[in-house]
């Protein structure tokens, strides 16, 4: 009988060649884990390239993920365990190891011709260079090649079946059930018996050998996290996204029409909603960004919802068109799933440098709402509020992810669709005006005085007929117009709209619970986006060392919230960490004229939350000692 | 039901358009009829049209607003759609819906408009400058898409509404004031670039011959796909008499190809010119009938799978000065529409059920777990 070790937190990394399906790994892991009751987050971490050259630094794939008894905020900084398939694999990832973690290593792949590869002079599993660790290296290839001999497999395809026995290995390990990855293979290689059987068989081996083996004398047991009662789900940004707009889409009565080109990371979005036709859906995978928002715009002409999804160097060419969709006032959704940046920059890295682009990256005064998501199942409500602004106040909406949450993962406490309100698009059905002569008119630009929103008339419509476009329209009529007075009556009134919206905007939370004494934090941190996650997790840290820290955060980006300026004024210090070089904070500057630390880190990774705590508690402890 | 839906009831009942000429308008299925007659004043807005005087442009309006009230559709089921340029703004002076777009984008809107709606009729108006050098890969990419859609390409040879520079349709050594040492780079033959593209329906016409335009357009109505009409359009301040060669009646017998399906192509004054083909190569040339004799002639079959035969003729056009070209209606051929798959597939997929308890189920997916 084996020890078995409690413990409240687990961060995994599974890492290996691009082609070694490290990925599927980290996600059936990450599946049994959520299954189990076990709060998640997940970090998967990828080169752009589909198949770099095997057993090199730059082909190593990883996939990170963090599992707990309570609930967590980031995939975390560091693993504690590092399941590394080969030497190049060990070598990118070991710096990220704290001494003492365990490594897992496939000792086959420990050639000289891979140690050399990956510049190892001398084996580091025998070198002594790992001592500091807890190191097992097993020969995961043999003992996988030995499971599965009896399938009739080439020696290539029964290789590919190891990242299945160290799933198993692992499994067993941490007391994972199995029920699910058998079940997923069993579904994902129904064509294939041979390599079903091999798999699920690789995997069982894998289950067993720990069982059977001497080298683990510890397995781990982490207990399900307290959530709140519902049905839950894991869920990544991607499809929690695509999910929000197609639910939207059927909440607003419109047909979803998505046009879009596909970019790294937001394919995803553009694969899903093409799955889900029945709902609706059409999905054009246009020639080029600039057609797949043309067409998405020209379905909101025609009373579709139009929606385009991308990434930052899309945004760019879509600026015309979101232009044109502002003058035109009609609803549009873009998506912007931000990477790094500038230029292509690293595709599959996240970043959120496209704040700027997405507020002020349009020629002439062309303002449009934004919002972002905090979280991969935050895309969902975020897309819902973004349609429903769009069509009530018809407007192109922006709304901003990242790769970060788009292919991170998190449980979700699966909504009832029932409990979601419709969205009425209201649709002008007759003319609204009466001209010189007391015949009934449409005036397409005769906006809702509350909202400040024109009509929306579609094609098909009679008596309705109407001619919008990027000429500057006069009031009312929308009658082309080059008049001074009404050109800086429209900007302001387009201005106005979208500041209007401030009234659909609740205010602002801050999370600022009084010390024993009654006191408050002098310290805020504000966030927006993705950084909401190691912004939690870093506070909760501070305040476990007695300090007291606020913190809020975004959803809103333009708008603001009504009582944001309020709350900056009310602290000493506003600290806003950014996966930029301070853009929010430029924004806040800008608009409330108060001093802005901001905390900038562009590595294409999630800001850690350590580094960030230790931050926050230096500028806290700064502040001691001076006058609030 | 959607609320787009609940707008067309009528879409319930199969449409087509009666003519009275006995033209199918299979391009207009789907879109509902006029329950009165209309007439041209119908399809007048009450915006004032600002072209220049003598502008073809006027002629060509002139004509799409005869001609519409006979396709007998609702005008409130056309939308048009434009980019920009001079003849871009079209729409405004058109009683319909119309959506005046930026440069060069006007294809890749409406193909968003006729996927969204088998109730519309989507015409694209736009220019030489707009569809062939901005805009010119939306345009080969609705074009071999096949997307429902007319297309009314007006091409003057010249930049108008940026006042005179070249284009790419220009000939080459084109002075203007971009080039005031003439224009080096080789013009698009717009018709060549269609037939590369496999559009489905090409044709050539012109804006001073209103019967001719008129038919042409009808029949590009009429056809179910992607419809391109190059028309040529005269613009009297930047490039005045570019097209005189085929509008002067001195020279217009000679300077025209006709081209009429099922016909012997032959022209000129008493038809002493006609059109033959090279076995070995497959290039037509212009010769006097009289030397090869009338059964020599190539007769003109614009429903030809391939493409080969169409393009073929389209080399016949003067790429620089224009002297002579073909005129008509190049290919006219069926094929599947883009627009018409997609709403399939909507619908085919639409039929497993898509209620509320089976969004429910997608949402809910796979693998779920229940805290009590």
């Amino acid at each position: 009988m084996k020890h078995v070790n409690t413990l409240d937190r687990v961060v995994i990394r599974f890492a290996g060649d691009s082609g070694d399906g490290m990925q599927l790994t980290g996600d059936r892991f990450t599946s049994d884990s959520a299954v189990f009751g076990n709060d998640i987050s997940t970090l998967p971490n990828f080169p752009a390239e589909i198949r770099a050259p095997a057993g090199t630094l730059p082909g190593v794939s990883s996939f990170q993920l963090h599992f707990a008894n309570y609930d967590i905020m980031t995939p975390g900084d560091r693993p504690d365990v590092l399941v590394a398939m080969n030497p190049a694999a060990l070598k990118a990832n070991i710096d990220d190891l704290p001494r003492g973690g365990v490594i897992i290593t496939d000792s086959a792949d420990f050639t000289k011709r891979n140690l050399a590869k990956v510049g190892y002079d001398s084996d580091p599993l025998t070198d002594g260079s790992l001592d500091d660790y807890q190191v097992h290296a097993l020969d995961l290839t043999g003992m996988t090649l030995g499971a599965v001999k009896d399938f009739g497999l080439t020696r290539k395809d029964a290789t590919r079946a190891k990242n299945m026995f160290a799933l198993g290995l692992l499994t067993w390990l941490y007391h994972r059930p199995t029920d699910g990855t058998i079940s997923f293979l069993t579904t994902k290689f129904a064509s294939k018996p041979e390599i079903r059987d091999a798999n699920i068989t690789a995997f069982k081996a894998g289950y067993a050998f720990g069982e059977t083996t001497e080298v683990f004398a510890v397995t781990y047991e982490v207990a399900p996290a307290p959530m709140p009662p519902g049905k839950y789900r894991q869920i990544s940004g991607n499809l929690a996204l695509a999910y929000g707009l197609i639910t939207a889409s059927r909440k607003a009565g419109l047909p979803l029409f998505l046009g879009a080109y596909p970019i790294t990371p937001a394919s995803d979005v553009l694969h899903e909603l093409s799955k889900h036709k029945r709902f609706g859906v059409t999905t054009f995978q246009a020639e080029d960004e600039i057609a797949g928002i043309g067409a998405a715009l020209g379905a909101s002409f025609a009373g579709h919802l139009g929606v385009t999804t991308t990434s930052g160097p899309g945004v760019v060419l879509k600026s015309e068109t979101i232009g044109l969709a502002v003058a035109t006032e009609l609803p549009l959704i873009i998506c912007d799933i931000q990477r790094a940046g500038p230029s292509t920059g690293m595709p599959t890295k996240t970043e959120q440098a496209d704040l700027l682009q997405v507020m002020f990256g349009r020629n002439g005064e062309a303002p449009v709402p934004v919002l972002a998501a905090q979280s991969p199942a935050d895309c969902f409500p975020t897309a819902l509020e973004a349609v429903q602004l769009a069509i009530k106040y018809r407007t192109p909406v922006v709304i901003l992810s990242d790769g970060y949450i788009a292919n991170g993962a998190e449980p979700w406490l699966i909504p009832d669709l029932n409990a979601i309100p419709p969205i009425d698009p209201e649709f002008a059905q007759a003319s609204n005006a009466t001209d010189k002569a007391g015949e009934p008119v449409f005036m397409p630009y005769l906006r809702d005085p509350q909202t400040l929103a024109r009509p929306w008339a579609i094609p098909g419509t009679a008596g309705l007929q109407h001619r919008i476009g990027g000429i500057e329209k006069a009031r009312d009529t929308g009658a082309v117009s080059y008049d001074p007075a009404n050109h800086e009556e429209m900007v302001r009134t387009r201005q106005a709209k979208i500041n209007g919206i401030v009234q659909d905007i609740p205010d602002l939370i801050v999370d600022d619970p009084a010390d024993a004494d009654g006191r408050h934090a002098r310290v805020l941190v504000l966030g927006w986006g993705s950084t909401y996650g190691p912004i939690v997790a870093a506070a909760r840290r501070v305040r476990k060392t007695g300090r007291l820290i606020a913190y809020t955060h975004l959803r809103h980006l333009n708008p603001f919230p009504a009582n944001l300026g309020d709350i900056l004024r009310s602290y000493d210090r506003i600290i806003v960490p950014e996966m930029n070089l301070g853009q929010l904070a430029l924004l806040l500057r800008a608009k409330y004229l108060v001093d802005i630390h901001s905390y900038s880190r562009v590595r294409g990774l999630p800001i850690s939350l350590s580094e960030l705590a230790r931050d926050l508690e230096a500028e806290i402890d700064q502040l001691k000692g001076t006058n609030p | 039901m959607t609320a787009v839906d609940q707008l067309h009831p009528e879409l319930d009942h199969p449409t087509s358009a009666p003519n009275g000429t006995g033209q199918s308008y299979r391009g207009l299925a789907g879109v509902p009829l006029s329950l009165e007659p209309l007439n041209r004043k119908d399809f007048t807005s009450d915006q004032e049209v600002r072209w220049c005087p003598g502008c073809g442009d006027y002629a060509v309006l002139a004509a799409f607003q005869g001609f519409m009230p006979e396709l007998g559709i609702k005008r409130e089921n056309t939308v048009i759609v434009s980019g920009i340029g001079c003849s871009s703004r079209f729409p405004y002076y058109v009683d319909t819906y119309g959506l005046h777009s930026i440069h060069g984008r006007a294809t890749a809107i409406a193909t968003g408009v006729a996927t969204a709606r088998e109730d519309v009729a989507v015409f694209v108006i736009t220019g030489d400058g707009d569809a062939l050098s901005i805009g010119g890969n939306h345009l080969i990419h609705v074009l071999r898409r096949n997307v429902n859609v007319t297309i009314l390409l007006f091409n003057n040879r010249i930049y108008g509404l940026t006042k005179g520079q070249y284009s790419p349709t220009s000939e080459i050594g084109k002075i203007t004031k971009s080039t005031p040492m003439g224009s080096l780079d080789n013009p698009f033959n717009p018709i060549s670039l269609a037939l590369g593209a496999e559009a489905t329906f090409v044709a050539r016409t012109i804006d001073s011959d209103r019967k001719h335009l008129t038919s042409v357009l009808k029949a590009a109505v009429a056809h179910r796909g992607s419809s391109l009409v190059e028309i040529y359009q005269n613009c009297p301040i930047f490039n005045d008499g570019a097209f005189d060669a085929i509008k002067d009646p001195a020279t217009s017998a000679d300077a025209i190809i006709p081209l009429t399906h099922g016909e012997p192509i032959r022209f000129g004054v008493d038809g002493h010119l006609g059109v033959v083909r090279d076995q070995q190569t497959g290039a037509f040339s212009v010769v006097e009938v009289g030397e090869v004799g009338e059964d020599a002639l190539a007769v003109h079959d614009a429903h030809l799978a391939d493409p080969s035969f169409a393009f073929a003729l389209s080399r016949l056009t003067d790429a620089g000065v224009l002297h002579r070209a073909p005129i008509g209606i190049f290919r006219d051929v069926e094929a599947s529409t883009y627009d018409d798959l997609a709403r399939d597939q909507v619908a085919l997929a639409a039929s497993l059920g898509n209620d509320e308890d089976a969004l429910q189920t997608m949402i809910n997916g796979g693998d779920t777990w229940t805290v009590h």
